[in-house]
């Protein structure tokens, strides 16, 4: 970590010309300002951090840099010369390529014909060999390979990454932009781009790093522009040696303050499960799994991504029923496992996937926080929908819940990411659960949401409800948990206790090397 | 039924087949290349009925049939831009402006040949193509003059196919379209553009439902009726499905289906006289409904077919 703080090539850097400048940008989106009078400035070799919260600007600002936004004011420098910059074939000739947060291939074509899309072929046809010998090179000269054959379907989020940044180096790409690579990793994954990127840096290329993630940040960058509400809030020169603390000031503005949690005094199990066995699921099945969790009490499920997290997770909210196994919920054995009787026996759920299975993004906000109980005496009579019962209801929890918002009939994939995450957790807490089911909290929120998602929890949990943690980020469950169990390959490898549980020995568990009963 | 058994493998059925097979393959492909680019065009049985029309008229009225092969393939293009135009440029509903296209196209099609050959007691012909026997492979036994004596349109639909899949897959134009049909913004951030190359998509499209058309009323009939094209569009557009968006299978499928709508010409004049013609005309259809619910179930669309592409999105 402290080689990071270290300029690589000395010197030499600090007098060439930058390869990337941007001074003065200003994009609008009709009354919002989403940046506002940037420079930015990236020299060859150098790794650049761009932090910001949600909605900071920073993918705006680079999508300008992309060629995706014409910006309302500023300009582009490539190596000291102002160039415009219309759109991504403009981009790419400028040197400029872009990774995005989502990826941009096609699932059913290979990764060869990704990689030649936009490229002009030899005597009309497509150069398979010539591309074929690139990836070769790219692929050895920074450690990045891939079958070039296989159909990027079959390769997996990690790899498509990786397919992504061959791409914009097959275009001559000097200069790199990673939109929060990070944030469909997995830990081990992480170390792999990490590594990739600082042979990249090594040899010239400059990089520009997209993240709210500090840690992240302080590891691989050599320097920093924070962003806030669309300006340069701050720049961080040596960000290794910077704490994470001033680095979240800058970001939110404000010092952020870990949330108290008071000792646990658990009480009586709210939800057991006993020897819950699945098939015939898309993923890891689950292979009598055993587990309970107490009222006053948050669980944390830990485990590699792909262990029978999601089915564990669909066989609590009653989307996927057992076929071995018990499980009772306040002491109420569950017998037909859909969701509409979970829910009636005290289940709230918040789902991994936000827009998929969280709510519906064409509809007015309103209707999507009202749908698990819109056949209920709350939000209809007599068959009929109670829309002014509805509203008002919506209405209530944006109050009570600070949900950004023009209002409850705005489509809710309008929302940013954060507040429909706070819409699923309304929608839950406000029919007092006795069991809450919640995968991947916090995952693509900023420390301001995330740190209002933990508080909740931590409150629900002093009212006496039992809470599930299913999470790959091990310091939030360390943080949340009161007890963390370790899926391995469809079973629990063990359980700790909080004062137990370090990142080491859940790393351990993670790859079944150690059990604990 | 023997009577019909030992028809099948006789040189006219197997011409038959060919014959019919033809304006499917052309109208498939068209259909193929516009839907591998994202766009369904349902306005294919109307551009597939103007075009017959148009090229019916410029060979009539010229005297060519090469001249109105042209003025087909003009309109069939200009019809793909026309649909294009509402649902690339515009990003209009693709199944609305298809039967749009479709309705105004008959529409056209009827009216200007109202206009320009006015109620004739005997309809206007023309004298089609003749078949144009390939030397030495038109002396191969059954499949020489099976295939090898045949219109140069037929030649040309059969050399259609190789060359569509080698410019779907073997040409930079060719991924660019397989492209934008699966991830149009993919290829918008590699520098393709998704308009063009979607435009032109539909465009070649529609000159190879121009080519079908054509075919119909030049070389299969030799005079336009309205009931020309009486659903071949639609049912190329099933076969694109059949086929999995793949120029070989899509041609395989037109194939099957020209089998199965000859055997059941032959059929109606065998010695099955008992049973309404209709039930006949019914089979192919029949047929394309099964052969579809058996064996496309499995089929998946391009990715982005339907989905207008939209660049400055929030």
């Amino acid at each position: 970590m402290l080689s990071s703080n270290v300029v690589p090539t000395g010197s030499t850097l600090a007098l060439s010309a930058p390869l990337i400048e941007m001074r003065g940008i200003t994009k609008s989106f009709g009354a919002v300002k989403a940046n506002e009078a940037v420079d930015l400035s990236v020299a060859p070799g150098e790794i650049l951090g761009l932090l910001g919260e949600n909605g900071a600007g920073k993918t705006t600002l680079m999508n300008v840099l992309f060629g995706a936004y014409a910006p309302d004011a500023g300009e582009i420098l490539v190596e000291g010369r102002p160039i415009a910059i219309h759109n991504s074939a403009d981009a790419l000739a400028a040197g400029i390529g872009m990774v995005h947060q989502h990826f941009h291939l096609a699932p059913r074509l290979t990764v060869l014909e990704n990689l030649l899309i936009g490229i002009p072929g030899k005597s009309g046809r497509i150069d398979r060999a010539g591309g074929l010998a690139r990836v070769n090179e790219i692929g050895s000269r920074h450690g990045l390979s891939l079958d070039p054959n296989l159909p990027v379907s079959a390769l997996s989020v990690g790899e498509q990454q990786r397919l992504e940044i061959i791409k914009a180096l097959f275009r001559g790409a000097r200069l790199l932009i990673l939109d929060e690579p990070t944030a469909v990793l997995a830990p081990s994954e992480v170390d792999g781009l990490f590594a990739a990127l600082r042979s990249m840096a090594a040899q010239g290329l400059g990089i520009i790093f997209i993240s709210h993630k500090l840690n992240e940040v302080r590891a691989l960058t050599h320097r920093c522009v924070v962003l806030r509400h669309g300006k340069v809030a701050g720049r961080v020169d040596h960000p290794a040696s910077t704490t994470s603390a001033e680095m979240a000031k800058l970001m939110c503005g404000h010092e952020i303050v870990p949330p108290t949690k008071e000792p646990s005094t658990p009480g009586a199990s709210v939800l057991t499960l006993d020897g819950i066995s699945t098939s015939g699921h898309a993923g890891t099945p689950l292979r009598e799994v055993s587990l309970f969790v107490r009222a006053g009490e948050i669980l944390g499920i830990a485990g590699v991504s792909g262990n029978g997290q999601r089915a564990l997770a669909d066989v609590i909210s009653g989307m996927l029923p057992p076929n071995a196994g018990t499980m009772t919920i306040a002491g109420k054995t569950v017998a037909q496992f859909s969701p509409r009787e979970l829910q009636a026996l005290g289940l709230g759920r918040i789902p991994e996937d936000r827009m998929t299975t969280g709510l519906v993004t064409n509809l007015p906000l309103a209707d999507s926080m009202v749908l698990p109980r819109v056949g209920t005496e709350a939000f209809s009579r007599k068959g009929l929908l109670n829309p002014a019962a509805i509203r008002a209801f919506a209405e209530a929890q944006i109050k009570a819940y600070d949900i950004r918002c023009p209002g409850p009939m705005v489509r809710a994939g309008a929302l940013s990411g954060g507040n429909l995450q706070k819409a699923l957790l309304a929608r839950e807490l406000a029919f007092d659960p006795k069991v809450l089911i919640v995968s991947q909290p916090t995952r693509g929120l900023d420390i301001g949401a995330a740190r209002f998602i933990h508080e909740k929890f931590l409150a629900m949990r002093g009212k006496g409800c039992g809470i599930i943690v299913i999470g790959e980020d091990l310091e939030e469950l360390l943080m949340l948990s009161d007890r963390i169990a370790v899926m391995y390959e469809g079973r629990i490898a063990g359980t700790l206790s909080g004062a137990e549980a370090t990142v080491a020995r859940l790393g351990l568990m993670m790859t079944g090397a150690e059990g604990r009963a | 039924m023997s009577a019909v058994f030992e028809q099948i493998f006789q040189v006219g059925f197997l011409a038959a087949i060919i014959r019919i097979a033809t304006p499917l393959a052309f109208a498939t492909l068209g259909e193929m290349f516009s839907e591998r680019a994202g766009v369904l065009n349902l306005g294919i049985e109307g551009i597939m009925l103007l075009s017959a029309m148009a090229g019916f008229t410029a060979a009539n009225l010229s005297g060519s049939l090469w001249l109105g092969v042209l003025a087909a393939v003009l309109v069939g293009a200009l019809m793909g831009a026309l649909h294009a135009l509402f649902t690339v440029a515009l990003g209009l509903s693709q199944h609305v402006c298809g039967i749009g296209v479709t309705l105004f196209s008959s529409g056209l099609a009827y009216f200007l040949y109202r206009l320009i050959f006015g109620q004739q007691s005997v309809p206007p012909s023309i004298d089609g193509f003749k078949p144009v026997p390939i030397p030495l492979l038109s002396d191969i036994p059954i499949l020489g003059p099976a295939v090898f004596n045949q219109f140069t349109l037929v030649y040309l639909a059969i050399l259609a196919i190789p060359l569509a899949a080698f410019v779907l897959y073997r040409t930079p134009w060719g991924l660019s379209v397989r492209m934008v049909g699966e991830n149009p913004r993919a290829a918008d951030s590699a520098g393709v553009s998704v308009i063009a190359t979607r435009f032109q998509a539909v465009i070649l499209g529609g000159a190879l439902m121009g080519l079908a058309g054509a075919f119909l009323t030049m070389a299969q009939f030799n005079a336009f009726t309205f009931g020309v094209v009486s659903g071949r569009g639609w049912v190329a557009i099933a076969l694109v499905v059949f086929g999995r968006w793949d120029p070989w299978r899509s041609a395989g499928a037109a194939l099957l289906f020209a089998f199965v709508d000859a055997l059941q010409l032959r059929m109606q004049a065998s010695g099955l006289g008992h049973i309404p013609y209709e039930a006949f005309l019914m089979l192919p259809f029949i047929f394309t409904i099964a052969a579809m619910a058996f064996m496309s179930r499995n089929a998946v669309a391009p990715s982005a077919l339907l989905k207008p592409f939209r660049r400055e999105e929030r």
